[in-house]
Order: C-alpha cells, then structure tokens, then sequence
C-alpha cells in the first residue's frame, strides 16, 4: 500500500485564545475507517472543516494523498476527492433528491457551466445519480422535494451528496445526528456498505456504533489528539475511560 | 434498480420538468390580444414587453442565483444610450442595435460580476445600488455624450427588415418588441432547464453546500451575471428604438426599484413572474397615474404590500399553491 489517503501536520488553529486544534497530526490509510470521538467542544468538526477548506489553519499542513491541498480552496479540494457531510442538514431544500444529486454529479464532470442544453439530455449523469440514490435506497422517493422528505432520508440524502462527487476520502460528520436510535443503524449500514477503496472519517457519539463500524479509532480532547488507536485498545485505555468514556455518556 | 410502478423514469422524469404546460401556450397566444381587444394601447403593450424583458433578466440572477440587486437599470441605460447613440451617428438598423447593445451590456456586466460574485446579502445589494448611481451620475456629467437631463436628441430609427416603420400608434413597436421578448425567452427557458440553471438554483437554494459538492459557485454567478445584464441591455435598446429617444431615468434608481418591485408581485423565480409583475406594473401605473398623477405610487405601495403579505411568492406562487390544492397533480 502507497502512503496515507489523507493526512495533517501539526495542524493548529484557535479563536483569540482558545485553541481548537492544537498540533494534529493523523494519517488515514487508504480504504480505512475511522471514528473521531470526543466530548463536546473537543474540535471535532473544527478538524474536519479545517481539512475541507472551510476553516483556515493558523499553522501546520493537509495533504490529501501526497499532495499539500493547505492552500486550496474547499471546492477544490472536493474536486480532488475530499468531502464531507454536515451535522446540520446543508441540503438544497427546494430541489428534489434528483435534482440534487445530478446537480453534483454534473459539477464532478464539469457539464455545469452548460446552458445550452437540456440538463434531461445528459443521461449518463442522470443515470449515475439515480445510481447512488437507489444505492442508498433513496430510489423511490427521489422525485420528492427535500424538504419534505422524513428528516431520516435527508440525513441519507446528505451523504448521496458527497458521494456524487466520487471522493476518495469522505468525512462524516455525525451521519446520524437527530436519528431515533433504531434508524441509526440504517444509516451506518449504508456507510459501511460504501466502496473499500473509499477512506471513511467519521464522527459519532454513540459507541455502539463507533465500536462496530471503525477499524480505528481517534479521541480528540481539548482539541489535540488524546489517543489514537484500534476500538479494544481505546476501549480499554484508562486514560480515555476517564476523560470520555467514564464522565458523562454522550449521544 | 426497480421504479416504482407507474413512475418515469429519472430521464423521462426531468425531461417531463422542462415540457411546455398548455397555460404557457395560452399565455403567449394572450399576449397577441391587444391588437385585436386594445388597438389604442399597443404603444402601453410595447412598454410592458420591453419590462418584462427587463424583469426577466432581473429574474434570472435574483429567482433563480439569489443575487438582489438594486442597480439593474445600469445595465438597461447602457443598452438604451448604445442603441440610441448607434443610431444618433448614423447607423439605425435596429437587430443590429439590439446585438451591440448586448455586447456593450455585458461588458460591464462582466467586469463588475468579479466584485459581485463575491459579495451576498446586504453587501451586495448595496454594491450593485452603488454601481447603478455611479453610472448615472456618469451620464448626467457627460452631457455632450448622453444629451444630459435633455435625454439623447436626434435618434432615428431605421424600418424593421427595411419596410416596415415604426409608428404612432405601436403596431410595429408592440410586434418588434414582442418578438423579441419571446426569443429572449425561449432561450432563458432553455438556460434555466439546463444543468447551468440547476448549478444557479443550487446556489439560491444553498450557497453554503455548494463549494462543499465541489460547485464553481463564483464562476456561475459570473456567467449569469454577465448573461442578465445583456438582456437587460436589450431591453433598454428596445426602449430607446422604440420612442427614438434615451433619458437618464433608464438609468436611473427608479428604474432599477420598479422592476424588483414588479418582480415580487408577479412572483421570482418562475421565469413568469416577471412578466406577469411587469404587466400589472404598468397597467396599474397607467389606470393610476389616470386617477391620481401625483399620487400614483400610493397605489403601488399598496399592492406591494398586500401581495408580500397575503401572496409571499407574488402573485403566480398564490395561483400554483391554488393549482396544488384544487386541480389535478
């Protein structure tokens, strides 16, 4: 196996004087799946904005592969295969599942800028965003305008998104946020049935779920890495029991 | 990957979206009615068209990219000095005037759509206010140019196809902008069903997701920016052949007020809208202004209100919220 999928190094950022992320320094390989855990306020989705270009870092470097994407600007990095979901639902409320999806399917193969043509004419873009619906067994109500789809579905619909982008590295932030417990299964089923080439980040606060879907694991405090390793050994770190697992029980 | 029975498929689907509906095919024979119902006001009838072009162009960056802006007339005074100035030095061919003008609108609207696509909100709205006074305290100062607050003197238009004048009374003035409102429209229409038009409504719908589905948000607003100012560049230009004259109010705030006002009645966002808006616009002004001349806007003021607020998506979102409720689906 070649070098990591995506990386940081000593990645660092703060607001006046508190520091939410300080010296970061991962490394995905390819086709892993990781969780990044942490209690609230740790700089969970600071990281990830940070490595999707919506935050700037005040120090320290992302590369995606061997490239350093620091300086790229977030649409850029999602060309080059980095995206994301959103905790809170980032949809297009007005536009239905469909239109969504082609809608990015159709930036990926840079036939956006075209308005000459009728977008039905573009099959095989249409094709592949039906794909990924119906993938995500969102087939069936694709035509339906998101805002009126159950909160489930766009939690679902939120991930087709990222998808549509075809990324190499996809960072999650807390899929199933808002889902009755019962359903959240669906979602990670869904997460995990995802290509093994695709690197997956994600966060999430029931550890049920962390313990059976990531090969690893990151616990992130205070906005540095507290401890990073495979599900039984954070399971049983006495260091993490006591600063996560132990005090209160999140999710 | 099985459909639900009796549902198209997702082509046949979004091919279906861009079908014409047989209300617009009634709607454009309706607009030939005023030869037959109101042979005195074809010259009124020529003034909507040539609005509702210009409300048109206002929808494609406001309904569709979410871009308000408050100094679109800028872009329909160039159109109107460049036509009527085309003409002044001797060249009055009108199609040809139309063209130039939407070059010389696109131009600027080029170059300022660097700043513009940068900007949301209230910034913005401030910004393209800003450029609108700017260009029109720039015509009132180049007075030996523009004809100043005399407005542009000596315009003299050539007969459409090389016979046929324009007249008194707007027969030919009506047909002329009419034509050219419905081919500006066949090709907004167009622009609108296209993956550009989805990436513009993506933009409108949610600005934040779209760098994050790795969109060229900026590059969009750009392009549509530039497209819509050289429909508004048409729009002036018709305005200025059609009267043989240009005034600095083409360029002027009102003007650029008036038509987000007749926006918001008909409607944003539905292509339509515009259109209907610009309508009700100048027939209520001309019923108005008849009653009352001083007081006009009052009445204005008035609609607009009671259209925000019973109507929030104008006067056409009431009418599909109708349709939804009590006709076939």
């Amino acid at each position: 196996m070649s070098g990591p999928a995506l990386s940081t190094r000593r990645l660092a950022k703060s607001f006046g004087s508190l520091i939410v992320a300080r010296d970061i320094e991962l490394s995905l390989p390819v086709g892993a799946r990781y969780a990044l855990i942490g209690p609230n306020g740790a700089g969970k989705t600071t990281l990830i904005n940070l490595m999707t270009g919506m935050l700037s870092p005040n120090a320290g470097q992302i590369f995606l592969g061997d490239d350093d994407i620091t300086g790229l600007e977030p649409q850029a990095r999602v060309r080059r295969g980095l995206a994301r979901t959103f905790q809170i639902n980032t949809l297009f409320p007005g536009l239905n599942a469909l239109e969504a999806v082609t809608l990015a399917v159709a930036e990926r193969r840079g036939i956006s800028g075209q308005f000459w043509k009728n977008v039905a004419e573009h099959r095989e873009a249409i094709e592949e965003a039906y794909e990924i619906l119906a993938k995500l067994r969102l087939g069936d109500s694709c035509y339906q305008v998101t805002r009126e789809l159950p909160y489930g579905r766009q939690r679902l619909l939120e991930i087709a998104l990222a998808l549509a982008t075809r990324p190499k590295v996809l960072l999650l932030d807390e899929p199933a946020a808002g889902v009755p417990q019962e359903e959240s299964g669906d979602i990670f089923e869904a997460v995990a049935s995802l290509s093994g080439d695709l690197t997956l980040l994600f966060i999430e606060h029931d550890m049920h779920v962390v313990f059976r879907f990531a090969t690893h694991i990151i616990v992130l405090v205070g906005g540095g890495i507290f401890k990073e390793g495979t599900p039984a050994e954070i399971a049983n770190d006495p260091g993490v029991r006591e600063v996560y697992l132990g005090t209160r029980k999140h999710g | 990957m099985a459909l639900m029975e009796g549902v198209a498929s997702p082509q046949a689907y979004l091919q279906s979206r861009s079908r014409w509906r047989p209300v617009e095919i009634a709607f454009w024979l309706a607009t030939l009615l005023p030869y037959l119902l109101f042979p005195n006001y074809l010259s009124l009838a020529s003034q909507i068209a040539i609005t509702a072009l210009f409300a048109l162009s206002l929808d494609l960056i406001l309904g569709y990219a979410g871009i308000v802006s408050l100094g679109h007339a800028a872009f329909f005074g160039i159109g109107a000095y460049t036509a009527g100035l085309l003409s002044k030095y001797g060249w009055g061919e009108p199609f040809s005037g139309l063209v130039a003008a939407a070059v010389m609108a696109s131009l600027v609207g080029y170059a300022t759509s660097f700043i513009i696509a940068r900007f949301r909100h209230l910034a913005l709205i401030m910004l393209t206010m800003g450029f609108g006074l700017l260009l029109a305290e720039l015509a009132n100062s180049a007075g030996w140019l523009t004809g100043g607050v005399d407005g542009l003197q000596g315009v003299s238009m050539w007969p459409l196809f090389g016979y046929l004048h324009f007249d008194l009374f707007g027969r030919a003035a009506y047909g002329y902008s009419l034509a050219v409102l419905f081919i500006v429209f066949l090709f907004a229409r167009r622009l609108i069903n296209s993956p550009f038009g989805l990436a513009l409504r993506g933009i409108r719908e949610n600005a934040v997701r779209m760098p994050a589905i790795g969109a060229a948000s900026r590059t969009h607003i750009r392009t549509i920016y530039t497209i819509a100012a050289a429909i508004a560049g048409v729009a002036g230009a018709l305005l200025a052949q059609t009267t043989e004259t240009a005034s600095l109010e083409t360029l002027g705030f009102q003007r650029s007020a008036d038509v987000l006002v007749m926006l918001v009645l008909g409607g944003a966002g539905r292509l339509y809208g515009g259109l209907i808006g610009a309508a009700i616009f100048m027939v209520a002004r001309d019923q108005f202004s008849g009653i009352a001349p001083q007081y006009w806007y009052f009445w204005i003021g008035v609609l607009l209100v009671v259209v925000v607020v019973l109507l929030p998506n104008g006067v056409l979102g009431g009418l599909a919220k109708l349709t939804a409720r009590w006709g076939p689906r």
